[in-house]
């Protein structure tokens, strides 16, 4: 979205403050959960309620390695759209079979593609990701990429057709927020696609900065599920995400170094 | 009831006398019925569809998955 389109944003419109479109598909909210790591799957199921999400992240595991008894499908499907991930995939290879069976699994064309290049930071590994997403394109996925937070990373998965970036505020899980700010505003300033903040995220005014910074939308989990209280940080991020968007609808007042007074000069007593 | 070969299933050695991928869910105790599973041979993906008319061979190595918790 360009910047005089987000500016410009009718305030009373709640469908063009609230919606989201990636490939064409519209989201009511502009915050992504993860379902990993709750205490129980009953935490997963309120967070998830109390988040206002619609889209939530899943991983593809082999059978019998799963954490919860019944299957997330029955559990999720048709309340929630389900994004499979190619998480802890290190080889181009490994992550297209993973989205292939993510495919295959949940009847979506849809794929958060991670493709990790270093088990201790997990970051990217930028050279494997874009090559993936490329492939993965040109096999008729609606690629979301987790990246890094580097303009020309996004705009080469931009540029493969990717429907989104995703560039991560700080290594994932590590509750840093977004160790780079200025930069995410650069990539929300020159993208052609939605950002969405995926991954380090620690708590809702993280999120609101996100949106303020120019995301689209918010990608969490860890932040939410190993909190102290996750149905309640589900919907904190839910508000920051609200406040962040609107504030950033609203065109918010320059820095200035001086003071500018509020109340008007005029009229004062004692003078 | 063919020969039995062996296969690799999730990374660990079996033997088995399946005659399809349908046939070997059975043999694992899973039911291919079951929504959300998807299987791989020998490194590409093995419509649902096809199941019941994919056979395996000696060697081959197979992957069923489904949706797992994930961020």
């Amino acid at each position: 979205m360009k910047e005089s389109e987000r500016t410009n944003l009718p305030v009373n419109d709640q469908q063009d403050r609230d919606s989201l479109t990636i490939a064409g598909e519209t989201l009511g909210s502009r915050l992504f959960i993860g379902t990993a790591g709750y205490p129980n799957q009953q935490l997963l199921l309120d967070s998830l309620a109390a988040s206002g999400s619609e889209l939530v992240t899943v991983s593809i595991r082999r059978v019998g390695l799963e954490g919860y008894a019944e299957s997330l499908l029955d559990l999720l499907d048709g309340r929630y759209r389900l994004l499979p991930n190619t998480a802890g995939c290190t080889t181009r290879k490994d992550a297209i079979l993973t989205a292939e069976l993510g495919r295959e699994a949940l009847d979506t064309n849809w794929v958060k593609l991670e493709l990790i290049g270093d088990r201790e930071t997990l970051y990217p590994d930028v050279e494997q990701l874009v090559e993936a997403a490329a492939e993965l394109v040109e096999k008729g996925f609606v690629v979301l990429p987790y990246c890094n937070d580097d303009p020309v990373t996004c705009r080469k998965l931009e540029d493969v057709g990717c429907a989104a970036v995703m560039p991560l505020g700080s290594p994932i899980g590590s509750g840093q927020g977004i160790a780079n700010p200025a930069m995410i505003e650069m990539i929300c300033s020159r993208a052609g696609v939605p950002v969405v903040l995926d991954a380090g995220l620690g708590t809702a005014s993280e999120a609101a900065l996100a949106m303020e910074l120019g995301c689209d939308a918010v990608l969490v989990n860890s932040a939410v599920a190993k909190s102290e209280n996750p149905v309640r940080m589900a919907e904190a991020f839910k508000l920051g995400v609200a406040a962040g968007w609107s504030a950033r609808a609203s065109g918010r007042i320059p820095r200035r170094k001086y003071a500018e007074p509020s109340s008007p000069q005029l009229g004062l007593i004692g003078g | 009831m063919s020969q039995a070969y062996a296969i690799t299933v999730n990374g660990a050695a079996r033997r088995s006398r399946a005659g399809s991928l349908a046939e070997l869910l059975e043999e694992e105790g899973l039911d291919p019925s079951r929504r959300g599973i998807a299987i791989a041979l020998d490194g590409s993906v093995v419509a649902r569809g096809a199941w019941a008319d994919t056979g395996l061979a000696e060697g081959s190595v197979v992957e069923i998955v489904k949706p797992a918790a994930g961020g």
